[in-house]
């Protein structure tokens, strides 16, 4: 395989035409190590120097198809007893007469029981929600389909529920498994899938949505932030959207639609009337024009640069460049009848995706930044227990999004104690060095940084052994830019260290390059 | 070439040039720029007091997580109910530490250092603390707390706090999210942001716009990779105080991640350079002393930072809890020395004067012991007041124990009046901007 070096990037960013409109395919001749790295990173978690220069050989389309089908790859299947579904189960009905038994007579000690027994239940229940972090956690670092991770991350940020108000760890599970079924799949299908869905059904109160005394939570948020946003519908659809969302529930784990809660009678949703069920609401919101931009202003706002949230920027009012390329992207959507994958496609082979304004741009959620790094950097993963306490720290608990809303991401990722938490995790990871709030014992597993610097020193040996031409390789595979001050800071590093090249010595490189403020990016 | 020449000034070089600090804003975020500046004046010039106008209060938020057992922190050794509910546990009336002015209500036996404090007239103990349609979940009412909202939903009422203070935004009202240039315009630049000790900053102090600090201990907020070898300390002094990246666009995300990545050691010094300082008296060795030894040292090294948040947790008592002896005695033992010691700290620098202290808990636990020897997840219970600008005394009435909710007591006092006290009485701000609604301001100060 022929090593791809482009010629490094000015560390000054151009000021003019960096932004193409274009949605065109790139040439393979401007598909380069850089471009390569940057697909990696945004339609995953970045890559190892070889895994890139793979896709730089391969050129955009068959890298782009690569990622694209994930179901070509094989990797461990999820199955449904992964997690324990009984720690939450609802209570017996010798339970429930047990209960109503001991209340009838005042009978404090089995009150106490069984309300021991049921926080005995929930304890043990945070537990396994925390065993799932740590379970998609490391499957985001393993997953040799890297973009279904991606997308799964993606559906649990859009239709966001969160563990801590639903209490449930086994229907968070299941939710899970629903948004990776349908990571590249077809949104119209997963609209159909998320109202039966128990996670979301009791995070947003459907269960207590009946005939008479409908809730318009679920109807509410469909409408404003999982498929059209806000000026697209009235108070009146979300009032007759909910009639129509009566009765749909769960027991236990399994969705029930219960015929006796449901509202049969007409209704006016979005123009159309009739007596509607909660399908036909979500197919009426799927014939609106608004939810196509919608969708793909989301995906674009994850893969490409952030766009201002639909709350402040309606559509129409986004400026020209965005609207034209979403206009194309929603198009492609439509189409495609609300497949994911084609708009995925044409995105990562456009011209626009590429554009030198996007290249290590965006700022790494936590997620990205941890499992980027350990795919990245080959680093060890140590101890999954501390990853996931650092995800906390830096604001993006899995299974516990902040809102209904999902994370906020972009900025808001960052502030003087979370750069912290970001470089000591990074720290951690090619240390073993414990980061704050831990005993001072390191992790002794041996992080190899030589095996980074094969693909240099299989090209130019010479080179591998050289302080400036490692820093620059070093900064260009983490940065994505070589930074000429930051050059010379690494090269005056290693004249310290006698200009060595060794374990040490990258080490230091390494942990200097993940401490760069510049690293937050991708 | 010259590492520490490469790049001439530091920020809090340029933060001294008020003309420069003045353009350098408008395209800083508001709250990066203003705690440098405030750290940067206060220890520079050695402001350590500004006597006279607000913005030397200071409060302290004391965090008891696990749901505090407030019939056995403040005992109701006058009512028999609470001996028939609790013949294992309760505590005997003639240990309870009684509190003079207050009827059939006293401390728990471990608790004369607040028996003290209630003595010198600087304890305020508010009794039945709580809201309408409790929630027994230590997650919903945590949130609920500390959101000051009973939908357990939206920011922090102490970042809500700093909203007002900075931007003038009332409950709810969102601002520009990404700290875009109409809030920065907005900052009044009257407020550093707070500081919350522990591994993460709780959701009470997060702000729309206001973000709080965080750390656990000081010396860790800083890279770790620091005290690995001293030629990377010096590399990474450089790299991260480079503060912007020549020619680049001021708005680009590398532009806001260098100005941060500056701001974060500016803090980091200030923050490490403040708590080195030794204190004057002796504290007890458990977490909560250790960090509020902190916040001494914090306030002594003249931090404008006007809230500080500190967090005890293991208040969980559902089996083997113990009465006048044992593990919740132990536990309001540790939080009565502690804020004692603080005091006794700030009092030798002349400093506690300026501080108030407010102690809450996500709820209080049921009326009747369980068959494990604790207490199970209740409802209303009793918060602390401390300093000496607060008017000593028993605050409210002891709920009833013949009026019980499911074998719970029934709240006396909303916990947002008790906020609403603290906002309006210390924090000079109206509660209604930051609680929404009307929390009728529970009267604990001294008359100034």
């Amino acid at each position: 395989m022929a090593i791809n070096l482009q010629p490094a990037k000015s560390a000054l960013p151009d000021t003019g035409g960096r932004i193409s409109t274009s949605l065109s395919v790139i040439p393979a001749k401007k598909f380069g190590y850089e471009q390569a790295r940057h697909l990696l990173w945004r339609a995953g978690f970045g890559g190892t120097p070889a895994q890139i220069q793979l896709l730089a050989s391969w050129g955009p389309e068959k890298s782009v198809d690569y990622l694209l089908a994930p179901e070509k790859v094989a990797f461990e299947q999820v199955t449904e007893n992964q997690f324990d579904n009984s720690i939450m189960r609802p209570p017996t009905a010798e339970e429930r007469a047990l209960y109503r038994e001991a209340a009838r007579k005042q009978d404090e000690n089995t009150l106490a029981q069984l309300r021991l027994k049921r926080q005995m239940a929930e304890q043990d229940d945070r537990r396994q929600a925390r065993d799932m972090q740590k379970w998609w956690l490391k499957r985001m670092i393993e997953t040799p389909r890297p973009l279904e991770e991606k997308m799964t991350l993606f559906w649990h940020g859009h239709f966001a529920t969160s563990y801590r108000t639903i209490q449930n760890s086994y229907h968070m599970f299941m939710q899970n498994q629903l948004f990776r079924e349908h990571a590249l799949g077809n949104f119209g299908n997963l609209l159909f899938r998320i109202i039966r869905d128990p996670a979301m059904i009791s995070y947003l109160d459907n269960n207590d949505s009946k005939k008479g005394k409908p809730n318009e939570n679920l109807a509410r948020e469909i409408m404003e932030l999982f498929a059209l946003g806000l000026g697209a519908y009235s108070e009146r659809d979300i009032k007759e959207g909910a009639r129509a969302l009566t009765g749909y529930t769960f027991e236990g784990d399994k969705f029930v639609f219960k015929k006796n809660d449901h509202d049969g009678g007409q209704k006016t949703i979005l123009g159309s009337s009739g007596a509607f069920d909660g399908d036909d609401f979500v197919r009426i919101i799927l014939e609106h024009r608004a939810c196509a931009n919608f969708i793909v202003r989301k995906l674009y706002s994850y893969f490409v640069a952030e766009l201002p949230p639909d709350e402040r920027v309606r559509f129409d009012d986004l400026p020209a460049t965005s609207k034209t390329v979403l206009k194309e992207l929603a198009g492609t959507f439509q189409g495609a009848r609300y497949e994911v994958r084609p708009v995925l496609r044409r995105l990562f082979l456009s011209e626009h995706f590429y554009s030198s304004a996007f290249m290590n741009e965006q700022i790494k959620s936590p997620t990205a930044l941890l499992v980027g790094a350990v795919r990245s950097l080959n680093a060890p993963v140590r101890d999954l227990a501390i990853l996931n306490d650092a995800m906390d720290l830096m604001g993006q608990e899995l299974f516990f999004p902040p809102s209904v809303k999902g994370w906020q991401g972009g900025r808001s990722w960052i502030n003087t104690s979370t750069m912290f938490v970001r470089q000591n995790i990074l720290a951690f990871l090619l240390t073993g060095k414990k980061p704050q709030g831990y005993d001072a014992s390191a992790d002794m597993q041996k992080f190899d940084p030589e095996a980074l610097l094969s693909e240099l020193a299989t090209a130019d040996p010479a080179a591998a052994k050289d302080p400036r031409q490692v820093a620059e390789y070093l900064l260009r595979l983490t940065t994505g830019r070589v930074d000429p001050h930051a050059v010379a800071s690494l090269t005056t590093f290693c004249n310290q260290h006698n200009n060595q090249i060794n374990t040490n010595t990258l080490s230091g490189m390494l942990l200097l390059v993940t401490a760069m403020p510049e690293y937050q990016l991708c | 070439m010259d590492l520490h020449n490469a790049h001439a000034y530091t920020r809090r070089e340029f933060l001294g040039n008020g003309i420069i600090l003045a353009s350098a804003a408008a395209s800083l975020p508001y709250f990066v720029s203003d705690s440098a500046r405030a750290m940067t004046m206060s220890m520079s010039a050695g402001l350590s007091s500004f006597a006279g106008v607000p913005e030397d209060h200071v409060l302290v938020v004391v965090q008891l997580g696990g749901g505090n057992d407030g019939l056995n922190t403040v005992v109701p050794f006058g009512f028999a109910e609470y001996y028939k509910a609790r013949p294992g546990i309760g505590i005997p009336e003639r240990e309870a530490l009684k509190l003079s002015g207050a009827d059939g209500v006293g401390l728990h036996p471990q608790m004369t250092a607040f028996k003290e404090l209630y003595d010198e007239g600087m304890l305020a103990v508010v009794q039945g603390v709580g809201y309408p349609n409790p929630d027994r979940s230590h997650f919903k009412s945590m949130d609920i707390w500390q959101t000051a909202d009973t939908t357990a939903t939206g920011d922090g009422w102490i970042g809500r706090y700093f909203d007002a203070e900075c931007c003038g935004f009332g409950k709810g009202e969102s601002g520009t999210a990404d700290g875009s240039k109409k809030s920065q315009e907005a900052a009044s630049g009257s407020s550093a942001p707070g500081i919350a000790i522990g591994r993460s900053a709780p959701l009470a102090m997060q702000g729309r716009q206001v973000k709080p600090i965080a750390f656990e201990s000081a010396d860790l907020f800083k890279w770790s990779g620091s005290d690995i070898h001293k030629t990377l300390n010096e590399t990474y002094q450089d790299i991260s105080r480079r503060g912007q990246i020549e020619g680049a666009d001021p708005d680009a995300n590398s532009s806001f991640l260098m100005r941060t990545s500056l701001d974060a050691q500016v803090s980091s010094d200030a923050i490490r350079k403040a708590v080195a300082s030794a204190s004057k008296v002796a504290y007890p060795g458990n977490e909560l002393a250790r960090q509020l030894k902190m916040v001494a040292a914090m306030i002594r090294a003249g931090l404008k930072t006007r809230v500080y948040y500190v967090q005890l947790g293991g208040f969980d008592t559902h089996a083997g809890q113990g009465g006048s002896q044992g593990r919740h005695g132990q536990l309001v033992n540790q939080v009565a020395t502690s804020i004692q010691a603080f005091y006794k700290d700030l009092k030798a620098s002349s400093l506690d004067g300026r501080v108030m202290t407010m102690t809450f808990s996500e709820f209080g636990r049921r009326v009747g012991q369980n068959a494990s020897g604790g207490t199970d997840h209740g409802t209303a219970a009793p918060m602390f007041v401390a300093g000496p600008m607060v008017k000593g005394g028993v605050y409210g009435e002891h709920p009833s124990f013949k009026d019980l909710d499911d074998g719970d007591l029934k709240y006396t006092i909303d916990f947002r009046s008790v906020y609403a006290g603290v906002l309006t009485g210390w924090l000079k701000t109206d509660p209604k901007l930051v609680l929404g609604g009307n929390f009728n301001p529970l009267a604990f100060m001294k008359k100034s």
